[in-house]
């Protein structure tokens, strides 16, 4: 008997393919450290996504119940190493709630100096790695470059370029440095001799000013860019009500449309920190995107990164003069053989991956009897397997790098 | 919503065998559950109008013993198991602290795990809060779907965040101090 074949595109669909489990990471390089994706695809369609984390846990909860607050400082840089400032802020603001400390009116003012700028470097590398995922090496260059500046600035202002602990608890361990060697790299940059000494507050005008025009460079590198949109846009659409179910926060739940930053929206202790200043809180949909974006995909998450640099931007301008202003000192004195209470406090902070929360418990003694420190990428992370549903294998990067997560974060 | 008068909705919700009296002087007040009913508190604070806690921010065990027997006259507590919820209303713009006291050990006999109900089914993040939680704090959380470690391997031995918890000497070959 012979088959005769009517249609051959019938037989396309017939093509019985082999269910495969893939194993992506924990060495892959675009998963953003060492993040494992066990993959179920069928040909080359994922069905399942199981995301395994641990590979860099540290137990960083237990270490601190060892260990006295400020001496726990160092751990909490470890946990977002690209955005070490912002947990510094976060952990000090939860201790000083818990023992009643108010900070003096400077340091809250360098605190937000410091914190914004954080979140400029932070979504820099965001953006730059995102494009890796994607396949174009430039934005990486540029961005890189841009956050080099900044790390230059945090070394003028602490000695240390990852790992600052700068943020401690009742303010920083060292007031803002008067005058500096400008940058070797600014000085390149925008034609000025190497060795110039400005005052430091003069030399982050300048830097602002100058990644204020490259912002538009990079729209037109990455999101204007038709071969990245079709790569982000209606890919790893998470849904508002998704989003909120899965405790996802920061950039990741303003992509999906819901209106909530800790900043505008937090506990009073965090938003007196913002109180006076003016400043957006950029939520998708945007009126600007191009029409295959959809509510909550991946390009609606790098814009919303894109849009709160602008914003953190204006936030270091506002802070400059109200730092100057200020009169008092830029710490409170914290006794190193303080006792903390018996009693427990919770607080998030609006890190620039999400909302960072720590819940620190007292016992009447110098260490805390339990410290829990709660990961906004923990979160955002758990969500990889509903929205890689039916994506083909080669998106897996696309929608795991818009999630933009740091792995030190999410192990602790 | 002050913590106050959401304590008076669940106490007319649910009554005093499920809620208990608290006395909100705490920094951040909370609201003690019994074990058996959080799953229906939950629902509840997420659906009612009210309410509409829909946010799951944190959930985490606490475990209150001091190892040290010298230390321990002056510890203040009894020995016990703690999870906190700390839940928040992104609509209503409001928080709320949950815990539930269970033993140390279920029965008493160690090496049982204290069992309480998950919360997976209603807030997605739960899942992987409560294999956190079983995983470094040791609570089995009933009903979970998928109950297993998340951040140790899953070879590992006992549950590194118990007060009275032994470091390995040894794992895989590799000498722990």
């Amino acid at each position: 008997m012979s088959l005769h074949i009517e249609d051959p595109r019938i037989v396309e669909f017939d093509v019985q393919t082999d269910e495969m489990l893939v194993n992506m990471g924990p060495q892959h390089p675009s998963t953003h450290g060492v993040l494992r994706l066990l993959l179920r695809t069928d040909g080359e369609i994922v069905h399942e996504c199981t995301p395994h984390i641990g590979y860099l846990h540290r137990c960083a909860e237990k270490i601190g119940e060892n260990l006295s607050p400020p001496q726990y400082i160092p751990y909490t840089d470890r946990m977002d190493y690209l955005a070490a400032m912002n947990m510094n802020l976060g952990f000090a603001l939860a201790v000083e709630k818990l023992i009643g400390m108010e900070v003096p009116e400077k340091a809250v003012h360098l605190r937000v100096l410091i914190a914004e700028i954080g979140r400029i470097a932070s979504h820099l590398v965001g953006m730059g790695t995102y494009g890796l995922d994607l396949g174009t090496f430039s934005p990486f260059l540029y961005a890189f470059r841009e956050r080099e500046i900044i790390l230059d600035l945090f070394e003028e202002v602490c000695g240390a370029r990852l790992t600052y602990s700068y943020i401690t608890i009742g303010g920083a361990t060292h007031d803002l440095p008067d005058e500096i060697e400008m940058p070797d790299g600014l000085a390149s940059l925008i034609g000025k001799h190497k060795g110039e000494r400005l005052p430091f507050l003069d030399v982050i005008e300048i830097f602002l000013q100058w990644l204020e025009l490259r912002i538009r460079e990079y729209h037109t590198l990455l999101t204007r860019n038709m071969i990245f949109i079709s790569r982000t846009a209606g890919l790893g659409i998470l849904s508002p009500e998704m989003a909120v179910s899965y405790g996802c926060t920061g950039p990741v739940l303003r992509g999906s449309g819901v209106d909530f930053d800790l900043r505008r929206d937090g506990e009073a202790i965090y938003t007196r920190m913002y109180k006076g200043y003016d400043f957006e809180v950029p939520v998708a949909p945007f009126k600007e995107a191009p029409r295959e974006v959809a509510l909550g995909d991946n390009w609606c998450r790098f814009y919303v990164r894109m849009m709160e640099v602008v914003q953190a931007i204006r936030l270091v301008r506002q802070a400059i003069p109200k730092y100057k202003a200020a009169s008092g000192s830029y710490r409170e004195p914290f006794k190193m053989n303080t006792k903390l209470p018996k009693d427990e406090v919770y607080l998030e902070t609006e890190a620039p991956r999400g909302q960072m929360g720590f819940y620190v418990v007292g016992n009447g003694e110098g260490n805390p009897l339990r410290l829990r420190a709660k990961s906004s990428c923990f979160c955002n992370v758990s969500v990889t397997d509903q929205i890689c549903q039916g994506v083909p294998l080669a998106d897996i990067p696309a929608i795991v790098g818009s999630l933009d997560i740091v792995m030190g974060e999410i192990d602790r | 919503m002050d913590i106050q008068s959401i304590h008076s909705i669940l106490l007319e919700r649910f009554g005093e065998s499920v809620v208990g009296t608290q006395t909100f002087k705490a920094i951040d007040p909370w609201i003690q559950v019994s074990a058996a009913s959080i799953v229906e508190v939950c629902t509840f604070l997420r659906d009612d109008p009210r309410l509409l806690f829909n946010h799951l921010n944190d959930l985490c065990g606490v475990d209150y013993l001091e190892p040290d027997a010298k230390k321990a006259a002056k510890f203040g507590h009894e020995p016990h198991v703690e999870v906190v919820y700390h839940l928040s209303s992104l609509k209503q713009r409001h928080q709320l602290k949950l815990k539930v006291v269970v033993p140390r050990w279920k029965d008493n006999v160690e090496g049982q795990l204290p069992i309480v109900p998950s919360l997976s089914a209603i807030f997605g993040i739960a899942n992987w809060h409560e294999r956190e939680a079983y995983d470094l704090m040791g609570i089995h959380f009933e009903g979970h779907p998928n109950l297993r470690r998340i951040l140790c391997p899953e070879d590992w031995i006992g549950h590194p965040m118990r007060k009275d918890y032994a470091f390995p000497l040894e794992y895989h070959g590799v000498r722990g101090r």
